[in-house]
């Protein structure tokens, strides 16, 4: 079996977020980045498949040479290869193309991804890659079983979750769920020392027509002060909210 | 020309964000000066009341079996090329967000997602979404003939109905090319308006220090008809169920009132919760960075304050 990781590389979650002045990018300025935290769900669960169905996993990224560093980390998570598509990753349709190229070229029986990137929060590379394939697609996957040529997903849907069969190949953009987070795997020495020798390959992307593009940063209007109610007269605070507010 | 809304239904009935996806077509169509028409699938509420929101032909498919995305997506493309639209506008629940990516590659259009307002400029399209987990916006310009716009479910509102009926059309599914989904088994959570698209939300976190004590919660939120939703630690402890877990890593809300109890207010927490319109905080540490987030705020114990506005928002109602 052979399964392909979509790792996305983000500023890490406690990061401050700034736009440089003329407000036309995110200034990466005094910003750490990690891998995308949906996407180390997806990284445990298929090095999981590793050790207990001796599947090979690929990770892969597309990003400039900054992101090689997220992609030493997963291979000391214990990914087998990685591959990192050399472009600036400028949308969704983009990324989707040179992770549908990658596919095609290699062969996968299963694609994880993440639910979303903490950085664009678009929500879709996976889909746009299922669809670029004609594979089966599961969204908010929290529950994953592969058996011979099937996968059985648990997949959340508004208001409670859905149980589904799917036949493989398919594409899985997983969260929470697809393993626990006390079972994240992190990087051990050993890890780290054999990751230094992994293979990283770098390609070059396929064209692509350009679909959207950024013009625009702007940071959200600071919060006005906060009115402090006395606990003694929480009556005021409904008051407040139904008078003042017009919310209740 | 025209732009096309798909119209999600929840077991055949339309909500809330049904109508504010209808509505933000409709106001997309009205700049762009051409007709807002809608598709629908599987829907038993009936179709024609789109209308009431600028919509003014439906197609209709009320065969297409369990949802399968593909079946899904090629039907709504099919509605379009049917109607000559050039934008399709969808809502980013969890349905629509399995069907977005598959529509935007089988329409050949630009997709902008998790979009907070409406376009700023319709030639060319240019939209502001929300980026960074609601820490920055960034304005999109479509650069494709062709737009699928996907909106924050409850994130613009729904305008006051109007009364007019729009004319339905019954279309066929398209459910040839579809891979395989065998859907086993659905289990929806009753009695309560899942999170994204709730009005209300009273949420708490590890202050409330046992799950044995989220009566309190619950009581305050049958009060005010609010959802409950949680902190991270709340649902990786199994206090509450995953999917009350908002943030970061759980789920982003944009709620009229958000109601934060024993929830310190970290980083990642307000990632899911600051886009919401009012925000009251009721922490027994006035130092809690949550208050710096707030609009109201309340310094006390949890176990003393709740009960009482519990009861405070009773008489409210009783006296409506
Ligand atoms: C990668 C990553 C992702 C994360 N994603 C999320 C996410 O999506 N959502 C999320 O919520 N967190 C997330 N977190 C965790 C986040 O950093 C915080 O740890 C978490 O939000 C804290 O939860 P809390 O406020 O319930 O608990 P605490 O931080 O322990 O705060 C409890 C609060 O209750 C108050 N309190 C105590 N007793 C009382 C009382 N009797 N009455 C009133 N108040 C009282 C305390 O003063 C305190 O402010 C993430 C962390 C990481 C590293
Ligand atoms: N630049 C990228 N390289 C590799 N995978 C990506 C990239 N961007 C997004 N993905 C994958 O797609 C998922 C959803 O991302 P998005 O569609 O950007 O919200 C992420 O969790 C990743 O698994």
């Amino acid at each position: 079996m052979k399964v392909l990781v979509c790792i996305s590389h983000v500023p890490d979650t406690t990061a401050k977020i700034n736009f440089t002045s003329d407000h036309k990018e995110f200034d990466k300025n005094g910003v750490s980045f990690v891998i995308n935290p949906y996407d180390e769900f997806g990284l445990t669960r298929a090095v999981w498949l590793q050790e207990k169905h001796g599947a090979s996993v690929t990770v892969v990224n597309v990003g400039t040479a900054e992101t090689e560093p997220t992609l030493r980390k997963a291979l000391a998570i214990g990914a087998n290869d990685a591959i990192r598509i050399n472009a600036e990753p400028t949308d969704g349709f983009f990324v989707a193309k040179q992770i549908a190229h990658i596919v095609k070229e290699n062969g996968y029986d299963i694609v994880i991804a993440g639910r979303e990137s903490i950085d664009y929060n678009g929500s879709q590379v996976p889909g746009m890659l299922a669809a670029m394939l004609k594979w089966p697609f599961v969204n908010a996957c929290v529950g994953l079983e592969v058996q011979d040529e099937k996968a059985e997903v648990i997949r959340e849907i508004d208001g409670g979750k859905e149980k589904s069969v799917v036949s493989l190949p398919a594409v899985i953009a997983g969260q929470k769920g697809l393993v626990e987070e006390k079972d994240l795997k992190i990087p051990n020495m050993r890890g780290i020392m054999q990751a230094r020798t992994k293979p990283l390959n770098v390609v070059e992307p396929v064209d692509s027509d350009v679909k959207t593009a950024a013009v625009h940063y702007e940071k959200p209007a600071p919060k006005g002060d906060c009115k402090m109610i006395d606990a003694e007269n929480v009556a005021e605070l409904v008051d407040l909210l139904h008078n003042e507010a017009k919310v209740i | 020309m025209s732009v096309i809304a798909y119209v999600e239904t929840w077991e055949g009935k339309f909500k809330k964000t049904s109508f504010e996806t209808a509505a933000y077509a409709a106001h997309v169509a009205r700049e762009m000066a051409t007709d807002a028409v809608a598709v629908v699938i599987n829907a038993t509420d009936d179709p024609s009341q789109l209308g009431n929101y600028g919509i003014s032909k439906v197609y209709s498919a009320s065969d297409a079996g369990d949802f399968n995305n593909y079946t899904w997506a090629n039907t709504i493309v099919a509605a379009a090329k049917e109607s000559d639209a050039n934008g399709i506008v969808i809502s980013g629940t969890f349905g629509g967000k399995m069907i977005a990516g598959v529509t935007a590659v089988a329409f050949d259009g630009a997709l902008v997602s998790n979009i907070s307002e409406k376009p700023s400029s319709v030639s060319p399209m240019v939209v502001r979404r929300s980026a960074f987990s609601s820490k920055g916006f960034v304005d999109y310009e479509v650069k494709s003939d062709r737009f699928i716009l996907s909106i924050i479910p409850n994130g613009i509102g729904v305008p006051q109905p109007e009364s007019n009926a729009a004319e339905v059309v019954s279309i066929d599914a398209v459910t040839g090319d579809s891979p395989s989904v065998e859907v086993k088994e659905v289990d929806r959570v009753k009695g309560q308006i899942p999170l994204p698209e709730a009005e209300l939300v009273v949420s708490a976190g590890r202050g409330l220090k046992d799950p044995g004590n989220w009566n309190l919660i619950e009581d305050l939120a049958d009060a005010l008809g609010a959802s409950t939703a949680c902190s991270k630690p709340v649902s990786d402890m199994g206090w509450r169920p995953h999917s009350e877990h908002v943030g970061q890593t759980g789920i982003a809300i944009n709620p009229n009132l958000y109601i934060a109890i024993g929830i310190s207010g970290a980083i990642q927490h307000l990632a899911g919760v600051s886009a919401s319109n009012k925000i009251v905080v009721i922490n027994s540490d006035p130092e809690a960075p949550f208050f710096k987030a707030a609009d109201y705020g309340i310094v006390g114990d949890a176990f003393e304050v709740v009960p009482k506005l519990t009861e405070a928002v009773k008489t409210l109602k009783a006296n409506q």
